[in-house]
């Protein structure tokens, strides 16, 4: 259909629209405020909640703005313009009248609901409502259903908009909540009460317009407007979420998504949001140093003065590993002192993954995640995108959905939310694709658009390299790389990962990888809350913890210096895009922890040499300089130097492996301390392995 | 329309049984393959009607064999109200309580339901009995009426009274047949002593016999 | 005196049931006689002469039958198209389809293969109300016989390859609503789409398809066979052709009957239904179309007639023709609450006003029967019905809001003197009891 513009008549003025536009947005495109609670842009056009009635000039009863397209208007009898009118009496009556329905069986409990002060209800029926009520007879109640450790229900303030129905529908692709009954005793539920068992279902949440559902960990805890609001950054995977961290005084209350088109749109996933609840627990809140076998607490001087006697020893014997939450300017701070020092032994890929030696363009989800809605086939290899990067998932289940772009997966055949064809297990899968002549290889050489998307277990093995180079060999093959497109993308799962690859946080001339380090001969390691690996492999070698938990990395530890959690510092992270992106501090460190940077900033002074930044901006100046890429805020390079995309440039030569593809992530909820500490999402965790002890409850 | 919910006690499990299944065939054979979850109802209805009730396990059943998400089809289960989400007696009384039923004396069906049965929606003490007031089910000519379900199947019994009415239930109870449809000397929603639809040329052939169309432009100009 | 339909003029010639409603019999008066030379005359005559017949559509709405086959596509593209017949009778009153396919079913599957050919359908759902399972059953072994005497089927006599299928419903009024009917065959809930798109774009499987009702489909063979002009004859402009009448409540002899359009309300009971209980003067009021319509008091049924037009003067409808009589001894206010109960029962619970009001509406008319309310509270609950009216997304809201206004209107007087005796102490408990004759 074409989408060619319209001139319509709105309140008297004309405008010109697209055809393709609903009635609500060509309102808005007016500057006409149209209130709705069923309309969501992401979501399908239900119709059903009648607050953005219009008047049609001409039609004897109102429309639903937000379900009529300006070319399905009528103009007047002598080719006048169609018309509508937003602010007429019909309207006002209509909306006073919906209101009205809305609002006879809905509790009015707004001093004891936790949407009080952020609730659309709330917010509409004091411009669109009547003054009084004129419902004398019973309010309806409905009991309460419960849907897990996240979603708190109190449904009797539910106003069956099904927003929620449909985002698990149709966003999560996960159909477990209805709408059961009818009528006046319709109810809001999931199948017998389960929870919802999606990575995202906590988006419903911020999607119900009054205070059905609301957060079950933030119940009661504050009103919004106590809180201050800080937009910042998200660090629980490489997708690098835009969300506001809401505080009251040294606590983070709770964690909201931001909207970002490029990154997360408007979801963020049950991980990121429920993070916060980790980081009041388990915290490393002043140094210890380990004496008999026990930890003690000590003073930052007795502190740094120990991990500067270790500092000192052979470079040699001393490695650094960077762990999956760092900031840059950390990785900057503790690279720069460790080439002070002459410490080659560097390495940000605690899970092993084999890459970072490359251009750029090797270590890029290159497609961008928006450029996910652009590939017509979709090639998803050693990944489970839907726990590794649920809103990398969400974005192949929108394209899937409504784009019919094909899908196929090399690895383990798991529930993804979309048909996929599974087109092998292993290595020799991928390797072998490129000489098949049917089957999927079919669907890529015929997309215009072809994405393939490695994932960290693919890379995290022995032949990860030789996995990459035949990852980028077939995107070669299937023309997934042309000028102004890039379809050969790394999903990576640690925040830190693009920006330590980029500054070169990976062992140097002699030095060893993390496997290195762990295979005996080192005598001392730094670890920069890096917990994901084999803690027990690192000998009898003295490991400093620089971090913010107290997990695995701290039980072995013989030095804690305690370093501040990515919301109680500003740091640059570089998301799987290679998006730049800044996040700020929102509270500040707990007891004597310092800023992770300012730790290395004090060691290089202690053992005298000392780094050449005194303060966050100076580093960062520094840091632009030297790693020009990471200056570019919130800039994706996507397709940029992709005619230059050399096959042979990425990975490297050699056969690979029989062994099948094992998923980067097992447990969605556990990826790192911080989520480890969060009692609810250990609750969801628990719930995935026993999901049928909750159903009998 | 009150919340409907699933019975609390649920059997373990469900399956069809071989009538059922033949059943199911007949109407699967009807939707294409890949709209089989058109077949919803009619295998809620299937499973009903060989349970007498739809139990949760049967709604787990059919939505695996639909290819459906449990709550769709959880959701029709509760959204249609033919569907009886406990057990129900041996006789299942509807009677209808819509107002041209009203205007004829469904109360006083209601009434002796209340006062034989029981409660609404309960079993009556010997587990004969069931019943419910239901909206207008399409027989207002034969106002009062009830539709009865048992292994019988799903009768209608029109032109009760309150007499009739406790005759049935007595003839019921005691395990006799009963006469279906209109209990007057009616047939089916003729008048009473009809005046219409007796002329016999109707239905003496003459209309089977080759016909010409008319308008058609070869027998006859089209008229006005 | 208008007059009265003859027996030869009646389409329905078995509604009663008293002849064999099997295909032999179907024959034997006339049915499948000539469908093939219809079907000969290709589809813009089927739909031309349709559309000269007059034909509106029997299920309430009174849409033109020839005009709604016209917008389906001109040409079959990707998508099939299909014919879905409602037979979800359920408005209250409303008893006729069900007689048809008992007892007249071959008409029924004639019209689908002649209104689906003319539509370029090769399928057709015909959608029963769950409860009709006698109907149901009947209409079975209707289509069996049609298949195997290859009436219709992939090859059949008529050489237009075409299916009938009959789906049944579990219990919900609003699947009359022809969009949610669709949606139920679907397999979901019966909640009404937003229009547009209209189903001849978008319908049944997201194919353009048509919606008619069991009377409009049926009634299509013997236009054709006896011409436009002879079913345009009876009745006024615009509110042509023969009808079935279902006649319920307050008479001697309830029935369904089919008669001419426009015939007078007091000589179609009269004549047909044994007159009203204790004489014409015995009448308080008639709801003329189904419980949707608004009810209208003795002195506007005293000459009105029975079409579209003239009741539609009255601010009431011709709806589905289910007339329900109500005589002096009735409650009129406590007869309205229980419609009002029944919109409350069968809203679907997708949109708020009809949600919300149907519930409001009930409850107010409930205390109303009693007294137990106040005269400002009759122009609020007029008011809510506004509120309700036409800001639904389907026709349930304006059919749940008709009654109530309409009892405003015509019985208002009577509420508030319900009230006034509430208030002086004198309370009306209601139950409602007529005695059977």
């Amino acid at each position: 259909m074409s989408d060619d513009l319209r001139k319509i008549v709105v309140d008297g003025e004309e405008v010109e629209v697209p055809n393709s536009f609903t009635l609500l947005q060509a309102a808005e495109a007016a500057g006409r405020e149209i209130p709705r609670f069923c309309y969501h842009e992401r979501l399908s056009v239900a119709g059903n909640c009648r607050m953005c009635l219009v008047e049609l000039v001409g039609a004897p009863k109102p429309a639903a703005s937000c379900a009529m397209q300006v070319r399905d208007m009528r103009g007047g009898p002598n080719g006048e313009p169609p018309a509508m009118n937003t602010l007429s009496p019909m309207v006002k009556k209509a909306r006073e009248g919906v209101m009205e329905f809305l609002l006879i069986n809905h509790p009015l409990d707004c001093p004891i609901c936790d949407q009080g002060g952020e609730c659309d209800l709330q917010d509409q029926s004091l411009v669109y409502g009547r003054t009084g009520s004129r419902f004398p007879e019973n309010k309806r109640a409905v009991e309460d259903k419960e849907m897990g450790p996240i979603i708190k229900t109190e449904m009797t303030r539910c106003i069956q908009c099904t927003r929620c129905v449909r985002f698990v529908t149709e966003v999560a692709g996960v159909p477990e909540i209805g709408m059961i009954g009818r009528g006046e005793d319709a109810e809001i539920t999931t199948y017998l009460e389960n929870a919802v068992t999606s990575e995202l279902s906590g988006n419903v949440i911020d999607l119900c317009p009054v205070g059905a559902l609301t957060s079950k960990p933030y119940a009661f805890n504050a009103r919004p407007w106590e809180l201050k609001k800080t937009e910042t950054v998200d660090v629980m995977d490489a997708v690098g979420s835009n969300i506001r961290v809401d505080a009251r005084g040294g606590a983070v209350l709770r964690i909201l998504p931001r909207v970002h088109e490029g990154v997360n749109e408007e979801w963020i996933s049950d991980k990121t949001r429920y993070a916060w609840e980790g980081l009041g627990k388990r915290r490393l809140d002043k140094p210890y140093v380990r004496e008999n076998g026990k930890l003690r607490a000590a003073s930052w001087s007795e502190a740094l003065d120990v991990a500067v006697k270790r500092l000192s020893g052979d470079a040699s014997k001393i490695g650094m590993i960077a762990g999956d939450l760092c900031s840059a300017e950390e990785m900057k701070a503790a690279k720069d002192l460790a080439d002070a020092l002459g410490i080659a032994s560097i390495d940000c890929r605690q899970d092993g993954a084999k890459l970072g030696t490359g251009p750029r363009q090797e270590y890029l989800f290159n497609a961008t995640i928006a450029g996910i809605e652009e590939a017509d086939a979709i090639l998803i290899v050693g990944a489970n995108p839907r726990v590794e990067a649920a809103i990398v998932n969400a974005r192949i289940r929108k394209t899937w959905l409504h784009n019919d772009t094909k899908v196929g997966v090399i690895g383990e055949p798991v529930d993804l939310t979309y048909e996929y064809e599974h087109v092998g297990t292993g290595a020799k899968d991928l390797a072998g694709l490129k000489k098949k002549r049917s089957g999927f290889i079919k669907t890529l050489k015929d997309a215009k658009r072809p994405l393939i998307l490695v994932g960290a277990g693919a890379l995290a093995r022995e032949d990860g390299a030789q996995v990459l180079r035949a990852a980028g060999d077939l995107a070669a093959a299937v023309g997934a790389v042309s000028e102004d497109w890039n379809g050969f993308s790394v999903l990576h799962t640690a925040a830190s990962r693009v920006a330590g690859l980029d500054l070169g946080f990976v062992p140097g001339e002699g030095g060893q990888d993390v496997a290195g380090m762990q295979s005996g001969g080192m005598e001392t390691i730094v670890l920069m809350g890096a917990d994901e690996l084999d803690i027990s492999k690192f000998g009898d070698a003295f490991v400093i913890y620089v971090g913010s938990h107290g997990d695995a990395g701290a039980h072995r530890a013989d030095l804690v210096l305690p370093g501040a959690a990515w919301t109680e510092q500003d740091g640059l992270f570089a998301n799987t895009e290679g998006r730049v992106q800044l996040a700020f501090r929102s509270v500040f460190p707990k007891g004597e922890a310092k800023e992770n940077w300012a730790i290395f900033r004090a060691l290089s002074e202690r053992v005298g040499k000392t780094l050449p930044y005194d303060n966050l901006t100076q580093l960062r100046l520094k840091l632009f300089e030297d790693v020009p890429v990471l200056g570019g805020i919130d800039h994706a390079p996507g397709a940029e130097g992709a005619a230059e995309f050399d096959a042979k440039s990425i990975g490297a030569d050699g056969d690979v492996a029989d062994a099948a593809f094992t998923p980067a992530v097992r447990n969605f909820y556990f990826t790192n301390p911080v989520a480890r500490a969060s009692k609810t999402l250990a609750e969801c965790a628990a719930l995935k392995d026993a999901p049928a002890a909750v159903a009998a409850e | 329309m009150s919340v409907r919910r699933l019975a609390k006690d649920q059997p373990e499990s469900f399956a069809f049984n071989k009538k059922s299944e033949d059943e199911i065939k007949f109407w699967l054979a009807k939707y294409p393959e890949e709209k089989k979850a058109s077949a919803v109802i009619p295998m809620l209805w299937i499973a009903q009607k060989q349970e007498g009730w739809v139990c949760e396990p049967a709604i787990r059943e059919i939505a695996d064999r639909l290819e459906m998400p449990y709550i769709r089809v959880y959701e029709v289960a509760t959204f249609y109200t033919m569907f009886n989400l406990a057990p129900v007696g041996e006789h299942l009384i509807q009677v209808c309580g819509t107002t041209p039923c009203m205007l004829r004396g469904s109360d006083e069906l209601i009434s002796v339901c209340k006062n034989r049965i029981g409660k609404q929606h309960e079993i009556s003490e010997d587990g004969k009995f069931t019943w419910v007031e239901v909206e207008c089910m399409g027989a207002c000519a034969n106002a009062p009426m009830i539709q009865l379900a048992n292994k019988d199947g799903d009768h209608y019994i029109e032109d009760l009274d309150a007499e009739s009415f406790e005759k049935l239930l007595d003839d019921l109870a005691a395990g006799k047949k009963v006469k279906y449809g209109p209990q007057s000397e009616r047939n089916a929603s003729e008048p009473h002593g009809t005046k219409v639809l007796t002329d016999e040329s109707l239905y003496d052939g003459s209309r089977a016999k080759p016909v010409t169309l008319p308008n058609t432009g070869k027998s006859e100009k089209a008229e006005g | 005196m208008t007059q009265l339909l003859q027996d030869k003029d009646r389409i329905f010639t078995n509604l009663f049931g008293h002849h064999d409603p099997g295909l032999d019999g179907a024959k034997q008066r006339g049915a499948w006689n000539g469908t093939k030379e219809i079907l000969e005359q290709g589809r813009d005559w089927i739909i031309d002469q349709m559309k000269a017949s007059g034909l509106r559509g029997r299920g309430g709405a009174g849409f033109p039958t020839g005009l709604k086959w016209s917008f389906m596509p001109k040409e079959v593209g990707a998508r099939p198209h299909y014919l879905v017949v409602n037979a979800d009778e359920s408005e209250p009153g409303t008893c006729k389809d069900r007689e048809i396919m008992r007892h007249d079913p071959h008409l029924l599957i004639e019209g689908c293969l002649i209104a689906s050919f003319s539509m370029q359908a090769h399928a057709c759902y015909i959608y029963l109300r769950g409860e009709y399972v006698t109907e149901r059953l009947a209409m079975e072994k209707a289509v069996k016989e049609a298949y195997e005497a290859k009436l219709i089927g992939e090859k059949n006599v008529h050489g237009w390859p075409f299916h009938v299928y009959i789906h049944h419903g579990a219990g919900a009024y609003i699947c009359g609503e022809e969009t949610a009917l669709l949606e139920s065959l679907e397999g979901k809930k019966g909640q009404p789409r937003l229009k547009p798109p209209f189903p001849a774009n978008a319908g049944l499987y997201g194919c353009p398809t048509t919606v008619n009702n069991v009377e409009s489909i049926a009634v299509a063979g013997t236009i054709l066979r006896r011409g436009a002009q002879w079913f345009a004859s009876f009745g006024r402009e615009r509110n042509v052709g023969t009808k079935i009448f279902s006649i319920s409540g307050h008479v001697n002899k309830p029935c369904n009957v089919e008669e001419a359009m426009s015939i007078p309300m007091k000589t179609l009971i009269e004549t047909h239904a044994g007159g009203v209980r204790g004489g014409w003067d015995n009448l308080k009021a008639v709801i003329p179309g189904g419980s949707s319509v608004s009810l209208l008091p003795k002195d506007i049924c005293d000459d009105v007639l029975m079409d579209f037009d003239a009741l539609q003067a009255h601010k009431s409808g011709l709806g589905t023709a289910a007339v329900i009589v109500m005589d002096k001894s009735t409650d009129v206010v406590k007869a309205i609450a229980r419609i009002s109960y029944f919109y409350r029962h069968e809203s679907c619970g997708q949109c708020t006003p009809c949600r919300e009001g149907t519930g409001w509406m009930w409850r107010v008319l409930e205390r109303m029967a009693r007294g137990e309310s106040s005269i400002e509270e009759i122009d609020m609950l007029l008011d809510v019905a506004g509120q309700v009216e036409g800001h639904t997304i389907c026709a349930l809201g304006d059919a749940a809001a008709w009654p109530v206004q309409g009892l405003i209107r015509h019985f208002r007087g009577e509420i508030e003197e319900r009230i006034n005796n509430y208030r002086a102490g004198k309370p009306v408990f209601v139950s409602q009891t007529v005695a059977a004759e």
